[in-house]
């Protein structure tokens, strides 16, 4: 397969198109621009629409619009941005309907700065809007993951009919690497059961709604829902283990961070400490089984992230506390790096 | 081989981030695994500009490069900055136009060439960055002259196509000083 050289963020774009989204709506917004820029000269030609809306929130409310129809549509932002979105994300999740939506994220809270960060984990996994609801959440480690998560997300939200997010970073969206586009043929899901498309008064009209007054009913909508996400726990976790096999200390880690953590885990084996790496592609639905699995040697844990330490409850929860697990990051925009790994592993390597 | 790590780092405009991209393209050309991560702060809009390629025959882990085997710097922040960095027997090669090496460094080979001095005189305006380049396989064993010749010619754009044979003279010029 042809071997090209692009950014994260246009390779996002790229597969996209390629998966057979016709609507893009965004705001730029660093680093996720070039995205919104790839769209903007690509998308005429493939005869979607690409519109740069007055700001986030018309953008999301004009995906709302555009997946109501039917149609595969998608916006971008990175984390400010993806704040201002939430409102209609759970709008989005009210009515039914699927949608993309991709944060490259950058340091937060507020407009905090522009280096990569995964700070908005809790965000995108717990609560990205009011009310009961879940987001799928696909984590890329690569360039080529963002190709092949993004074609994915797309047919995951039509199957569930709910949204989907690509959760990257500054990092991801910013780098180049070779990367290849597999020949895609969608999957054809049928919507003309509930999609606002035109039918010249040949069938009873569809509502797209998220508004139950009735509280009876508005529970039954949300418990159909949560049905959904039972077998969307059950089917659809995702995860790499690297090194698990035999590991003493299991390091957890996704996305750009996982990369780190691959290096630093390599130089651990080097000095005959067993450490092994988990990585999670599906945050949501969190992998527990993958991460029992990886974990069934592990002494202890260590979670590694561009945060605060957001997974590290996850973790907790997926093992059921059954081992300690502790935390590493840096935030704020900062990478951590594979020395600074590797002296985690070290310490924890000395008090096994 | 294991993962060659090559800094570039000057002043905005200078063809920094260019230069990476033609040995990124170098190593898509030559079926290397490579990563090319630009600097994307403020500091690109005026200031100074640096970025990290890996290459390398695995999958690459970080892409940022924070111990550069090779660095190429175009001013004297930048190589002042990351001079100290560069890992024990690793090769450092600047426009000496611009920077004063003052290095105390026995571990890491210098390698000046008056790469903007060397463009002004042959007409290559901006081809400094190349020049360097061309220095860069000359001194080491990263690329041959034939998969560069190829990373130019899939790095620029159709466009500017006709400027091919300036980045081929400016490569040689770099290969001979």
């Amino acid at each position: 397969m042809e071997r090209n050289l692009m950014k994260g963020n246009e390779a996002l774009a790229e597969a996209a198109i390629r998966a057979g989204c016709k609507c893009f709506f965004g705001y730029p917004i660093t680093p996720q621009t070039e995205l919104a820029a790839y769209m903007a000269k690509r998308m005429h030609k493939s005869g979607g629409v690409f519109l740069q809306a007055e700001s986030e929130i018309a953008a999301i409310n004009m995906v709302l619009g555009a997946a109501s129809t039917g149609v595969r549509a998608m916006t971008s932002s990175s984390s400010p941005g993806v704040s201002l979105k939430s409102e209609g994300v759970s709008y989005i999740a009210g009515s039914d309907l699927p949608a993309v939506i991709i944060n490259v994220q950058r340091g937060g809270p507020g407009l905090g700065g522009i280096q990569p960060s995964q700070a908005d984990y809790w965000q995108a996994t717990k609560a990205l809007g009011h009310g009961d609801f879940q987001l799928l959440v696909y984590a890329p480690a690569s360039v080529q993951e963002m190709v092949d998560f993004v074609v994915k997300a797309f047919d995951r939200a039509d199957k569930y009919r709910m949204p989907a997010m690509i959760l990257a970073d500054g990092l991801l969206g910013q780098m180049m690497e070779p990367v290849s586009f597999p020949e895609i043929n969608p999957n054809a899901y049928d919507k003309s059961g509930w999609a606002t498309n035109g039918h010249k008064n040949q069938r009873e009209h569809h509502i797209v709604n998220s508004l139950y007054l009735k509280p009876d009913e508005l529970e039954k909508s949300i418990v159909d829902r949560y049905k959904k996400y039972d077998i969307i726990k059950e089917t659809e976790t995702d995860a790499e283990l690297y090194l698990t096999e035999d590991c003493d200390i299991l390091l957890c880690a996704f996305g750009a961070t996982a990369r780190v953590v691959k290096s630093a885990v390599n130089s651990a084996r080097e000095l005959g400490i067993k450490a092994g790496l988990f990585r999670p592609k599906t945050l949501w639905p969190f992998p527990v089984k993958e991460i029992n699995e990886a974990a069934k040697s592990a002494k202890t844990l260590l979670s590694v992230e561009m945060s605060m330490g957001q997974m590290v409850d996850d973790i907790k929860l997926a093992i059921n506390c059954s081992r300690p697990v502790e935390f590493y990051g840096r935030t704020g925009g900062v990478i951590p790096t594979p020395v600074e790994v590797l002296e985690q592993i070290k310490r924890i390597g000395g008090a096994l | 081989m294991a993962t060659t790590e090559i800094l570039l780092a000057g002043f905005g405009g200078q063809g920094v981030l260019f230069a990476g991209k033609i040995l990124a393209y170098c190593g898509l050309m030559d079926n290397k695994e490579l990563s090319w991560l630009p600097s994307y702060g403020p500091e690109m809009r005026g200031g100074t500009a640096n970025c990290s390629v890996c290459i390398s025959d695995e999958p690459i882990g970080s892409p940022l490069v924070l111990t550069p085997d090779i660095l190429i710097a175009m001013n004297q922040p930048s190589f002042d900055k990351f001079v100290t960095e560069v890992k024990p027997g690793g090769k450092v090669f600047f426009d000496s136009t611009l920077i004063e090496a003052e290095c105390d460094r026995a571990d890491i080979q210098l390698f000046g060439i008056p790469s903007q001095q060397l463009a002004d005189d042959n007409n290559l305006k901006g081809g400094s960055n190349i020049i360097l380049l061309g220095k860069v396989i000359k001194e080491t064993n990263l690329f041959s002259l034939d998969v560069m010749k190829k990373g130019i010619e899939k790095v620029v754009p159709a466009s500017k196509a006709h400027l091919i044979p300036n980045n081929f003279k400016a490569i040689e010029i770099g290969m001979n000083s």
